[in-house]
C-alpha cells in the first residue's frame, strides 16, 4: 500500500477497493448522526437522514478528495444524495485516473 | 409541499434569534449620523459594522461630487449601457479605476455582487474549471451556479490544496484536461478577516498555467502602498489576470469593477448578462466614486495609517481581555463565541449598551463558527474604541465567554 503524507490527510495513490471508500465516508460522517445508535449504510441519505448542512457536505467531500486523491466537481456532488452514490463517485473518478 | 416548506430549518433557525427579542437582520438605522455613529432604537449608537473602511461617505468633496452630478445629469440612467448608452461618466471612471491599478481594461457593475456573478460566471464555460477557495463569498457561489465550468473547491488559504486540485485536472492518459483554468480568491475574506496567501497561490496558477481573479471588496485601500489592494502589498499585481473590487465600502458608495490586461477583455460588454440586463450606475453614484478615488489617491496613505492604528487598538485590545479572534489583524475583526444563540444575545446587550456591530451565526459563516464582525473606519477616534472594548469585556464577563478580571497583588487574595 503507497500511502503518502501531504500534511492534511493521508494520500492514497492507488485504485482504492469499495470496503476502504465505504469505511472512510462512514467515519467522515460519524459526527453527523442523529444519534449514538444510529447505523450509516449504503443507502442513508447524507443530506436527509443525517443532522448535516450543505457546506458541511462540501467540507467532508474536502476531505474523502484528498484521501483518495480525486477532485469530485460541486455540480457532481449536488447529484449525489446517499452514500453508495458518493462511493460510487469516488470509485468511478479513482479508476478514472 | 408548500412553497416554504423547504425553509422549515431555517425558519427554526430565525425564530431563535428573533427570541432575543431584537432580530439583527432587520435593524433599522433610523437616522444615520456620520461614519460612525447611527441612531438605532431612538438612541445615538457607535457603528462598528459598515465596511466603511475610510469613512467617506459623509466626506464633503464626494458629497458635493454626487450633488453637483444630480443637478447636471439627474438621479438615475433609467436603463443599462447596452440600451442607453454609457454616459461619459461611466467611461471616465472605468478609465480612472483602470489607470490607478495600471491595467489597461476596466468594466464598471450596478454591484460589487455583480461584477462577481457577471466576469465569473462568463469568464469560464463548458469544458473549462473553477477552482475556489472554500470560504468564498456567496457571490462568487452563486457564479458558480450560471457556468458550465465545472467548479472545484479548495481548502481554504490552502496553496497545497488547490496544488492538488490543479494536479488531479489530468485525462485518462495522465495528460493535462483541455480547457482554462479559473483561480478565484480575495484579497481580505469577509467573515474573519484573513487575507489569502497570494503570492504562494500566484506560484501555483503559474505552474499549471491557471488564471488568477482576485476579489479585493475589503482590500481596496486597506492593504497596498497606493491603497490597491492585497494584489498590490503581496507584489503580484501582474500575475493577477483580472481584479475584482467594490465602490460599496471603502468608496462609500455602491457598484463593482473589473480590470484586466487581456486585450479582448471588452467582449465582456456584450456577453456577461449582470452587466447587460440591469440598469447602470446613477451619476450621482459615479460622481461621488470618481471623488473618493482621488481622496484615496491623495489622502490614501493617511487614511490608511488611522484604519490600522483603530485595527491595532481594537484587536490588541479584545485580546488581552482574552477574547478569541480571527487569525490576523485586518480592517474586519471577527470576534468569536461559542454558538449562536450566544453570538445573538452578545450582540443584542452590545446594541443595548449602544454599540452596532453585525453578527454572524451559520450557515453564512465558515466553519458553522458564531462570530460577532467588526468593522473599523479610519475615522473612529481612539476614545469610541476605548470604550467599546470596555462594553464588550463587561458584556464578555458577564456572559462567562472570557474570564474574570485578574486579581491584581494586594487584591483579596
Amino acid at each position: 500500500m503507497i500511502v503518502e503524507n501531504d500534511g492534511t490527510s493521508v494520500l492514497l495513490r492507488r485504485v482504492p477497493v469499495r470496503g476502504e471508500v465505504m469505511a472512510e465516508i462512514c467515519t467522515q460522517l460519524a459526527p453527523f448522526r442523529t444519534s449514538d445508535t444510529q447505523v450509516i449504510r449504503g443507502e442513508t441519505a447524507i443530506s436527509k437522514d443525517l443532522a448535516i448542512d450543505s457546506l458541511a457536505v462540501m467540507d467532508m467531500v474536502m476531505e474523502l478528495e484528498d484521501r483518495f486523491d480525486v477532485s469530485i466537481p460541486m455540480n457532481v456532488v449536488a447529484e449525489i444524495q446517499t452514500v453508495d452514490e458518493l462511493a460510487d463517485t469516488i470509485l468511478k473518478l479513482a479508476a478514472r485516473r | 409541499m408548500g412553497l416554504f416548506d423547504r425553509h422549515a430549518g431555517l425558519l427554526d433557525a430565525y425564530r431563535d434569534v428573533r427570541t432575543t427579542g431584537a432580530d439583527p437582520f432587520q435593524i433599522r438605522m433610523e437616522r444615520v449620523l456620520s461614519p460612525t455613529e447611527a441612531i438605532i432604537n431612538g438612541k445615538t449608537c457607535l457603528t462598528v459594522g459598515t465596511n466603511n473602511y475610510f469613512g467617506l461617505t459623509f466626506d464633503p468633496s464626494c458629497m458635493q461630487a454626487a450633488i453637483d452630478a444630480i443637478q447636471a445629469e439627474g438621479t438615475g440612467t433609467t436603463g443599462s449601457r447596452i440600451a442607453n448608452g454609457s454616459y461619459s461618466e461611466h467611461v471616465a471612471l472605468e478609465q480612472e479605476i483602470a489607470e490607478f491599478y495600471g491595467k489597461k481594461h476596466c468594466m464598471v457593475f450596478t454591484t460589487g455582487y455583480q461584477a462577481n456573478l457577471g466576469v465569473i460566471s462568463t469568464l469560464v464555460g463548458q469544458d473549462d474549471f473553477l477552482l475556489i477557495d472554500a470560504d468564498s463569498h456567496a457571490s462568487i457561489y452563486d457564479a458558480c451556479k450560471q457556468t458550465q465550468a465545472e467548479v472545484v473547491r479548495f481548502k481554504h488559504n490552502d496553496p497545497a490544496s488547490l496544488d492538488a486540485r490543479l494536479r488531479r485536472l489530468k485525462d485518462k492518459n495522465g495528460g493535462d484536461k483541455p480547457g482554462n483554468r479559473l483561480v478565484v480568491l480575495e484579497g481580505i475574506y469577509s467573515m474573519l478577516g484573513d487575507s489569502a496567501p497570494l503570492k504562494e497561490f500566484v506560484e501555483v496558477c503559474k505552474k499549471y498555467g491557471a488564471y488568477v481573479l482576485v476579489d479585493e471588496a475589503h482590500s481596496l485601500g486597506a492593504l497596498g502602498d497606493n491603497g490597491r489592494g492585497l494584489c498590490e502589498s503581496a507584489g503580484v499585481l501582474d500575475d493577477c489576470h483580472f481584479i475584482v473590487g467594490t465602490f460599496s465600502k471603502t468608496l462609500g458608495a455602491i457598484g463593482g469593477y473589473c480590470v484586466s490586461n487581456d486585450p479582448d477583455f471588452d467582449i465582456l460588454r456584450v456577453t456577461t448578462r449582470a452587466y447587460m440586463f440591469t440598469a447602470s450606475l446613477p451619476p450621482s453614484i459615479v460622481a461621488s466614486v470618481r471623488q473618493a478615488l482621488r481622496v484615496v489617491r491623495t489622502r490614501g496613505a493617511e487614511l490608511r495609517q488611522q484604519l490600522w492604528d483603530n485595527v491595532h487598538t481594537l484587536y490588541d485590545g479584545l485580546v488581552a481581555q482574552g477574547f478569541k479572534l480571527g487569525p490576523e489583524y485586518g480592517p474586519v475583526v471577527g470576534v468569536h463565541l461559542p454558538d449562536r444563540m450566544m453570538a445573538i444575545g452578545f450582540w443584542r446587550a452590545m446594541l443595548d449598551a449602544g454599540i452596532y456591530v453585525n453578527v454572524a451565526v451559520p450557515p453564512a459563516t465558515p466553519n458553522g463558527v458564531s462570530l460577532l464582525r467588526c468593522s473599523l473606519c479610519a475615522v473612529h477616534t481612539k476614545e469610541q474604541l476605548q470604550h467599546m472594548i470596555e462594553v464588550m469585556t463587561g458584556i464578555g464577563r458577564q456572559m462567562g465567554v472570557i474570564g474574570p478580571q485578574l486579581k491584581v497583588a494586594g487584591g483579596s487574595r
